[in-house]
């Protein structure tokens, strides 16, 4: 579903990435973790097609061009991004109004989800007035409502304490199971790439290249605490941290 | 206490030192004039009732500019700072030219006003209007730009057109700054409408100020004074009511 052959690019003479090659197969979920600046977010850019290779290829559902790369993928950037003039059920539906759905069908569509993602009741409320997990449930349902096969995650729960992300990312995995999609999700927490994808790419300083792939622990149990102290998840998380290591040198 | 109290209070005290200073000829002597040159606000609030029909008459001449001045140059205001931001090219071409305006003398250029348009409302309106576009153009084109990079990106993966991200995301974020500009033109248009009146007309406070000077009305030319800054407040209060009331998210 994503190719990536040979991959660079640079910013002027800063060099961000350095021949990358990696495959996402359709409803695969890869991780990219890596130290911080090595050009992580810029990949995931350069996926969506919010930015134009340097050099190399990248493949979106067989098509490289950039427009239709952003036509298959969907952005969910670091901060939840919510419109504060919107309404959590319009910021859902954004995605709806921009193809020019009228309004009351587009709250409709989106207000479907609200339900399963325990946001029943909320419709209304705007994002100042929602926890931190439900904004970001809102930001992740706005990204889903758009439709698209691919989805481009950057660092989504960054911004949560740490008990709110654990229970994000129990969350999302059982999101992402209900609705399966082709996710690229760059993480600067090792065991959080671990738990939500199904391999993940340690990539090295910048200019970034991939140090080594690994396949996380499957089958991935619904119980996080449980999956995360599995004595297989542990001995994966020690050879990522290794490949951490040696990647940042 | 409300948040208007102590405004008023320090009002109603300088107002009240004002009227003592004034009605015993004190402020007069202070100034080495003629106690009829230096009224006080009874007798200020007593030309003001006095004098009501020809001050309403001339004052509806004054609102009428500044109202349609503002919006001219809210419009144009406007326009200016999305064409600014839609085009890179024209932003190059004309951001600097539009700083450099401010430079010109508006109300110096009034009397060639006059000359080019006569004596008729469209030279007092292009006055107000020049004078409101700058703070109006230059805080909405800021506020256009001050959106978050990352929220664009994201509008834009969410099948977002550039008309789309410049009006769910860019105009919607520069609201309190359009307002912000809004606000600080309200208080210049009635200055404006005036130097515009006194580079000539036929009616209007300017012309009552300046004909009431020549006849030393000083008490109503304080009346018609104290209607501009009556406008230009009930102006603002409009604009900051407004903006309460549509940016509910700040």
């Amino acid at each position: 579903m994503v190719s990536i052959r040979g991959l660079s690019h640079s910013y002027g003479e800063l060099e961000a990435i350095e021949r990358l090659d990696l495959e996402v197969p359709a409803h695969g979920v890869l991780g990219l973790v890596g130290p911080s600046g090595c050009g992580k977010s810029t990949l995931l850019e350069l996926i969506a097609g919010l930015q134009q290779p340097s050099m190399g290829e990248i493949d979106v559902g067989g098509d490289g061009d950039p427009a239709e790369r952003l036509g298959r993928c969907t952005f969910m950037p670091q901060r939840d991004m919510l419109l504060p003039w919107l309404s959590a059920i319009d910021n859902a539906a954004l995605a709806l109004r921009n193809r020019g759905v009228r309004r009351r069908a587009a709250r409709e569509q989106a207000g479907l989800l609200f339900e399963r993602f325990g946001l029943a009741g909320f419709e209304r409320t705007r994002p100042a007035e929602l926890s931190g997990g439900m904004r970001q449930r809102v930001a992740f349902l706005r990204t889903l409502v758009a439709g698209k096969p691919v989805l481009a995650l950057d660092e989504p729960f960054a911004s949560l304490d740490a008990i709110t992300r654990a229970e994000m990312q129990a969350w999302l995995s059982q999101a992402l199971a209900a609705d399966p999609r082709t996710v690229v999700l760059v993480s600067h927490d090792v065991e959080e790439a671990l738990y939500l994808c199904d391999r993940v790419a340690v990539l090295s300083a910048r200019p970034a290249h991939v140090v080594e792939e690994l396949s996380a622990p499957a089958p991935r149990t619904a119980d996080r605490d449980v999956a995360v102290t599995d004595p297989e998840f542990v001995a994966v998380r020690e050879r990522a941290m290794a490949a951490l290591h040696k990647g940042a040198r | 206490m409300s948040r208007w109290a102590l405004p008023l209070l320090v009002v109603a005290a300088l107002i009240g030192a004002w009227q003592i200073a004034a009605g015993s000829g004190a402020l007069a002597n202070l100034l080495g004039l003629e106690p009829l040159l230096v009224p006080s606000p009874a007798e200020i609030a007593s030309s003001l009732w006095e004098n009501r029909s020809l001050l309403a008459e001339n004052a509806w001449v004054t609102l009428r500019e500044i109202l349609l001045g503002f919006l001219c140059g809210l419009a144009a205001g406007l326009a200016f700072a999305v064409l600014l931001r839609l085009s890179a090219t024209l932003r190059r071409a004309f951001y600097p030219l539009m700083v450099a305006s401010q430079a010109i003398p508006i109300l110096v250029i009034a009397p060639i006003l006059v000359v080019w348009f006569g004596y008729g409302i469209g030279p007092k309106l292009v006055v107000v209007a020049l004078i409101c576009f700058f703070p109006i153009a230059v805080n909405a084109t800021d506020g256009l730009r001050s959106v978050d990079p990352e929220a664009t990106k994201m509008l834009r993966t969410l099948n977002g057109s550039r008309l789309q991200v410049l009006w769910r995301l860019e105009w919607p974020t520069s609201l309190p700054f359009v307002f912000s500009g809004a606000k600080i033109a309200a208080t210049f248009a009635p200055i404006a409408a005036v130097f515009g009146e006194w580079a000539g007309a036929n009616s209007g406070l300017g012309v009552l100020i300046r004909e009431d000077s020549a006849n030393l009305e000083t008490a109503r030319m304080f009346a018609a004074v104290a209607i501009l800054t009556a406008i230009a407040l009930a102006l603002f209060g409009l604009l900051a009511f407004a903006e309460r009331r549509i940016v509910t998210w700040r």
